[in-house]
């Protein structure tokens, strides 16, 4: 019962981000994207848990629970902007959004800001 | 404990490599949370157990439900019948079943990793040193709350204008 070594965890974690990373770079769905920054944002948990288990200390786990915090307000936020851009334009092509700046209905849109 | 990391990461990069070339979302959500069930067994192993239960509940389970409506929302007609998708994700987590049996059928999985936090630990760091940042998070959560309210406001009344 040999333990870990953490270069090993550190690796994972890095090749877990990097693939999120080509996720969101290569996806144009935007639904995609957002999965894919979770990915990212899950590999970043599993380093600082690697990091406390390393040094064995409470520290990682508890900035994974800050991040996981995180990624719930972000999701709620960014999925509810989803939901906003779906409405407006009918479609998820994150390419769609340049698009859509020059939309005869953007003026429309700001000037309902209040 | 090497075995049970090395299966728990490899089926955490194959999901999620399998992820990320998924053309349908729901397929997708499917790899992500085994994934995430994967990297919870790598969480364990590394001797954070409480995490690794939160990773599934929260990430798993909470987060993944918020996808799956919005995808839901975004148009019933775009759900895919269910076709053969089943099947790679349920391979995957037959592998992870298999790794809880093993590990369950050594019958030493008693603290067995080098250094375990226990949650005890992590709540008395939590509210203790980090409690400024507990209370950080809260206030996040309230301003994700508040920002998600208020954008779906906006989308319903963008629908009923047309």
């Amino acid at each position: 019962m040999a333990s870990i070594p953490y270069e090993l965890g550190l690796l994972l974690a890095g090749v877990l981000f990097a693939i999120g990373g080509v996720g969101v770079i290569t996806r144009r769905n935007l639904l995609m994207i957002l999965l894919c920054v979770e990915v990212m944002l899950n590999a970043a948990g599993l380093a600082f848990i690697v990091g406390g288990s390393r040094w064995g200390q409470a520290d990682g786990q508890v900035m994974f629970i800050f991040l996981i915090s995180m990624a719930a307000a972000e999701v709620a936020v960014g999925l509810a902007l989803l939901l906003l851009h779906f409405g407006r334009s009918r479609t998820l092509d994150a390419d769609a959004l340049k698009a859509s700046e020059r939309s005869p209905s953007a003026p429309e849109a700001v000037g309902d800001e209040r | 404990m090497n075995v049970a990391f090395a299966l728990g990461a490899v089926v955490a990069v194959a999901a999620t490599i399998l992820m990320i070339t998924r053309k349908n979302p729901v397929h997708a959500l499917l790899y992500f949370v085994v994934s995430l069930l994967a990297s919870a067994v790598v969480m364990f192993v590394l001797g954070a157990a409480f995490v690794a239960a939160l990773e599934v509940i929260v990430y798993a389970g909470a987060i993944m439900v918020l996808f799956v409506f919005v995808i839901m929302l975004i148009g019933p007609e775009r759900i895919p019948i269910p076709g053969k998708a089943w099947i790679g994700p349920s391979i995957l987590s037959l592998v992870l079943l298999a790794e809880v049996g093993w590990v369950l059928a050594q019958g030493s999985f008693t603290g067995q990793p080098a250094v375990e936090v226990t949650p005890k630990q992590v709540g008395m760091a939590l509210f203790g040193p980090y409690i400024l940042g507990a209370e950080v998070a809260a206030f996040l959560l309230l301003a994700g709350l508040v920002g998600a309210f208020h954008l779906g406001r906006r989308a319903v009344q963008d629908e009923r204008k047309k």
